[in-house]
């Protein structure tokens, strides 16, 4: 147990550049932006002092202000901005090409990886079982997760209560994954059982199954999203319990002097006032679920009809060497969450509105 | 492939942890390049020097306590030459070697354990063609078949590395001697034990081909030496350059060979189950049962040796061993299907050659294998510097010149189906489908 | 999101402790005991499978393969061997757990800060100020959490170690980070891609802030980056620390990222990629792998439980206080 700090001493360097560069940059940035207004306005002041002595219009300064508005505007963007364009918007737009080129990404193929896309019998059967997914994993894990935080409200070890979970947000999804395939493992019918599922099946006098291999009625993709919900109804329950503590009391006590019963303050006091949380942890869980792919492949790899696209991409682009295709499959993914898209233009529409 | 790498990154015996711990010892203080190793020790790196300070990074899937030894092997040379030589094991290697090779940041040397892969990066011109003295050397040491795994359009691109023997059928000598059973001579003699054993109310067969996302590798080494077996090295050969295709009655012929033991509910699957139950038995679960009289044989390759749990004795005499799947047919020599990496140049900087050029060496495949846990393909390799029983049966296999050697099958094959669709295919078939319709989905997919 | 919600309206001051919130009702209502009872079966049915884990990583090997971790309740057998597997490792050349540990640290909490500070700005940005095309901007950040992960590793890595040529001309030269400098990476890569969630998370609670407080700030003469600090910062300090928790498990528990960005070595390499490696070494090392996850649970927890009382008032509460 020799452990040398000399040797971490770099480490601890570098953080502290990080720190100091954090300090710099979001610092720095909040003082020139700071210091544009004073700037701008002394200059606008002068001017218009100037102009006034000379008794021209002061109507010029409203026009001003919207412009320098939204140069502040592009100040405040502007890290967010540089970063989403070198690590996320330029990555997709080469993807976008890359979907148009051969395995190898030498020759331009046109319209070939999507024509193979939708000439394989599988595709169907992934964009299924992606569809389940979606489908089911919102709407569980924020019921679940909604319930539960409902029901531990004020009470006494709530802290403890939730962070049993949320406790499973905290392991990665591979562990996770690993966790539940122990859950699911088989033992032939007299051997002793070391799945938790078999095992309770068992004591229910059923035949030890192999649960994974169950295709019927999509029952083992059933089984692989019960990990996504299982990890993902601790992200509700943070988020939506929260919102309910925050709901005003003066606003429950018009209720009840109303007379709703407990049933109709639920649904008429505490969803609509939680329903821009409940909207956020639909839509991040949803776009989260048609990313996931490291669940998959652990638990199947894909394997007995369990596929889903983003694991079908990952497949393509990385361990068989079809970029073109992998990449098709990356904007199709895409394609799959304009609907989300939509919907959150609307909402955004709504709430300019008012 | 993904496979042997995933069972060569195997916990080492207990032996040689001490040894391990012991050079670290000494080789705590980082002396840098003007160390007191005496220049007699240091004589046979005469030729490598002139480097002093540089760094050659190599990127491999070889991790943990092999990787240990691996450094170990060379910390002479390092020592001597005052090259660094920053190795760095990752288990998701084929997958991020690509990544790195596309965004830039290639290392200097990969183990590459696909001849597949290592053509894909060949045919993008991101590999350096091998220097003359690690052609030489190759060339001397290893049998022309060998060097053609490494070879694309008539260029050389590296020696091999290790090596490992997959054409073994694990066994326990103790409970065949307790049963008064006899290591079978040839295929018909393993199938007539087979019989016996199921006559006598026991599963004598044993499998699993879970790996995670290599789900399906180990049946496929099932296919590859029967094919091997039943269609002779040239008919394997037009099958994995695909000259024949992948439902062609050859290949058929072999899947239903296959079939008749790893699809025969009266043979497997001892301690899991049924049929089916062989597609979600890891493969690393799936000889264990041999230990508690549950079944008997299982075939896999050398590596397996590792899977044993700690304190098993792997020896011919002892608690498990191995012992070399049958041929079907003698007239056609003995089928040998291996497995091994090689080591290719993303750069060719004269340093990083002089690492190229020792790692291609006998010397230094005889210090490695003195360091235990290791084979070599390599004919300059002395049997009398390995260690394991197994081991060493695995080197005197690839050494006998009646062997035929031929490569992992879906290594060679492109990734998209020696890494997907075979492997994809190999677990539907053991789920029930037929042979015809699983070949038929593979072959639709080689494009 | 719609502010049509009495939360964004209801700007009176209340008691955050004060007992008679909806939900409150709702439980008392409920018959308590029921209430209880399934709150505690969805407790159970969540914690069961983490339980498993712990009870499995005290036992020993052939234990743990050869029978359910609940026999270990009538055939108590327990040793403490897979964590000291774990922490102190068998492997010579890579070193003592501790060192990824820091390696982890130095890690996450650079590639937590950038992205909180950035998300933050952008939002505010984006849902107050007025200027030309604010929405399409949003919408855009927005649909861009889609983009996999996996895509964006290749050209970035190129970033960093190529540069940016455009047409023959270097705009930027190669970086060529090594050693721990490859922690810039690291960082550089985790904030770029906490970003659209990031900047989406806070603009739903950046935007529901009352408007009143911005206008009155307005004309008080307040300027966009001191009504940022003085007043959105205090006021969204637990979506902060929600933001920030789940950015942090991201980053911690993250290993594709760290074995691109900052490489397998014990130099620079997390936690993650050494508990992987111990784990995936024999493939089954199911007892290793058992301690491996509680000992890089441990660290998230403490954050979840000690930031837990920021947002315990609610992630709006900042509108309830105005």
């Amino acid at each position: 147990m020799d452990f040398d700090f000399a040797a971490e001493g770099p480490k601890f360097a570098m953080l502290l550049y990080g720190l100091v560069a954090f300090v710099v940059v979001v610092g720095g940035l909040l003082l020139i932006l700071d210091g544009i207004p004073s700037l701008l306005a002394r200059r606008r002041e002068r001017r218009e002092l100037a102009l006034a002595a000379v008794g021209g219009a002061v109507a010029l300064g409203p026009g001003r202000r919207r412009n320098w508005e939204w140069l502040m505007a592009a100040g405040f963007l502007f890290p967010a901005g540089l970063l989403l364009l070198i690590g996320v918007v330029i990555p997709a737009i080469r993807t976008l090409l890359l979907s148009f080129m051969d395995g190898g990404s030498t020759a331009w193929v046109g319209l070939k990886n999507y024509s193979w896309l939708f000439s394989q019998s599988e595709t169907l059967i992934t964009l299924r079982n992606t569809l389940i997914w979606v489908v089911l994993v919102p709407l569980v894990a924020t019921t679940v997760g909604l319930v539960y935080a409902v029901l531990v409200d004020r009470a006494r070890f709530e802290a403890v209560a939730k962070s049993l979970i949320f406790m499973p947000m905290a392991i990665s999804f591979v562990g996770a994954s690993i966790i539940w395939k122990f859950v699911y493992a088989y033992r032939p019918e007299g051997a002793e059982q070391i799945g938790l599922l078999n095992q309770i099946w068992v004591w229910f006098g059923g035949e030890p199954k192999q649960w994974l291999l169950e295709q019927g009625a999509a029952l083992n993709t059933v089984l692989l999203l019960i990990v996504m919900i299982w990890i993902q109804a601790g992200f509700a329950m943070v988020v939506l319990s929260a919102a309910i503590k925050a709901i005003p009391a003066d606003i429950v006590e018009a209720a009840r002097l109303d007379g709703v019963n407990a049933w109709q303050m639920f649904w008429r006091v505490t969803l609509p006032s939680i329903r821009p949380a409940l909207i956020v942890v639909v839509v991040t869980i949803s776009i989260s679920t048609l990313k996931v792919f490291d669940i998959v492949r652990t638990m199947t790899n894909g394997n007995y009809d369990t596929g889903v696209v983003a694991s079908e991409m990952y497949n393509q682009a990385f361990r068989y060497g079809q970029t073109g295709q992998g990449s098709a499959l990356a904007v199709f993914l895409f394609i799959l969450v304009v609907p989300i898209v939509i919907f959150q233009i609307r909402n955004l529409r709504k709430q300019r509105e008012s | 492939m993904a496979v042997n790498s995933r069972g060569r990154r195997a916990l080492v015996l207990t032996s040689v942890l001490g040894l391990v711990f012991g050079a670290a010892a000494c080789s705590g203080g980082d002396s840098g390049s003007e160390n007191n190793a005496s220049s007699a020790d240091c004589a046979p790196y005469e030729q490598y020097s002139g480097h002093d300070g540089k760094t050659v990074s190599i990127y491999a899937s070889i991790r943990d306590t092999e990787a240990d030894l691996l450094q170990e092997s060379w910390k002479k040379f390092e020592d001597c030459t005052g090259i660094k030589i920053d190795y760095e094991g990752s288990g998701e290697f084929e997958a991020q070697l690509q990544v790195k090779v596309d965004g830039g940041n290639a290392p200097d040397l990969a183990f590459i354990p696909q001849p597949g892969l290592l053509k894909r990066f060949a045919d993008a011109g991101k590999l350096k063609a091998a220097p003359d003295a690690t052609k030489a050397s190759a060339e001397a040491n290893y049998s022309k078949d060998w060097l053609a795994y490494s070879t694309v359009n008539g260029t050389f691109y590296g020696a091999p590395l290790g090596s490992n023997v997959k054409s073994f059928v694990w066994y326990s000598p103790k409970k065949f001697q307790e049963k008064g059973y006899t290591v079978p001579k040839t295929f018909q003699e393993l199938m007539d034990l087979s019989d016996k054993i199921a006559a006598g109310g026991e599963k004598p067969w044993c499998a699993g081909i879970e790996s995670g996302d290599a789900t399906g590798w180990p049946a496929t080494d099932w296919i590859e030496d029967l094919m091997l077996r039943t269609g002779g090295p040239d008919v394997y050969d037009k099958w994995v350059t695909h000259q024949i295709p992948f439902n062609d009655p050859a290949v058929v012929k072999a899947v239903d060979q296959a079939g008749a033991i790893l699809k025969n509910p009266k043979y497997v699957n001892g301690g899991y189950g049924d049929v089916k139950s062989i597609a979600t038995t890891s493969f690393q679960e799936g000889g264990l049962p041999i230990q508690d009289g549950k079944c008997y044989l299982h075939r896999q390759a050398s590596f397996y040796a590792n899977q044993w749990p700690q304190g098993t004795n792997v020896a011919e005499d002892g608690d498990v061993f191995a012992f070399y799947f049958p041929t079907i047919d003698p007239a056609q020599g003995e089928p040998v299907l291996a497995a091994g990496e090689f080591t290719v140049a993303f750069a060719d900087r004269p340093e990083v050659q002089a690492v190229q050029n020792f790692l291609a060496t006998p010397e230094y495949a005889n210090g490695r294998a003195k360091l235990g846990n290791w084979v070599s393909g390599s004919k300059g390799l002395d049997v009398n510097n390995v260690k394991n029983p197994i081991d060493k049966l695995s080197v005197e296999i690839l050494q006998n010149p009646k062997s035929t050697l031929r490569f992992d099958g879906s290594d060679m094959m492109p990734a998209a189906v020696g890494a997907g669709t075979f492997w994809k295919g190999m677990v539907d078939w053991i789920n029930g489908k037929s042979t015809q319709d699983t070949l038929n989905f593979i072959e639709q997919s080689w494009k | 999101m719609t502010t049509t919600t009495p939360v964004a309206t209801a700007g009176a001051a209340v008691s955050a402790d004060s007992p008679r919130t909806a939900v409150g009702r709702v439980r008392k209502r409920l018959n308590s005991p029921i209430a209880t009872a399934a709150s505690i079966v969805i407790a159970v049915v969540w914690t069961i499978p983490t339980f498993g884990l712990l009870v499995s990583s005290f036992r020993p090997e052939r234990q743990i393969k050869g029978n359910g971790w609940w026999n270990a309740f009538t055939d108590p057998q327990f040793t403490l061997q897979n964590y000291q597997d774990v922490l102190f490792g068998r492997s010579s050349s890579s070193g003592q757990l501790a060192s990824y540990f820091i390696n982890s640290l130095v890690i996450t909490i650079p590639s937590v800060l950038f992205p909180l500070a950035f998300c933050s700005l952008a939002a505010y940005a984006l849902a107050w100020m007025n200027f030309k095309g604010r929405d399409w901007i949003y919408i855009s950040i927005f649909a861009l959490q889609i983009v996999p992960l996996q895509m964006a590793l290749v050209p970035l890595l190129s970033f960093f170690s190529r540069g940016v040529t455009l047409g023959g001309i270097t705009l930027l030269p190669a970086w060529g980070l090594t050693g721990s400098e490859k922690y810039i990476q690291v960082w550089f890569a985790h904030t770029c891609f906490a970003l659209p969630l990031g900047v989406f998370l806070l603009h739903n609670f950046v935007s529901q802030l009352p408007k009143d407080l911005f206008e009155a700030a307005r004309v008080d003469g307040a300027s966009h980056p001191r009504i940022f600090r003085t007043i959105v910062l205090p006021l969204i300090t637990p979506s902060l620390a929600a933001f920030g928790i789940f950015q942090f498990l991201w980053v911690w528990n993250d290993l594709l990222v760290a074995l691109i960005f900052a490489g397998g070595t014990k130099e620079t390499a997390p936690l993650t990629v050494r508990l992987a490696e111990l784990a995936g070494t024999r493939g089954n090392e199911w007892q290793r792998l058992t301690s491996g996850a509680f000992v890089s649970i441990v660290v998230p927890l403490i954050v979840f439980l000690s930031l837990q009382r920021y947002f315990v008032r609610g992630l709006l509460a900042g509108s309830v206080k105005g």
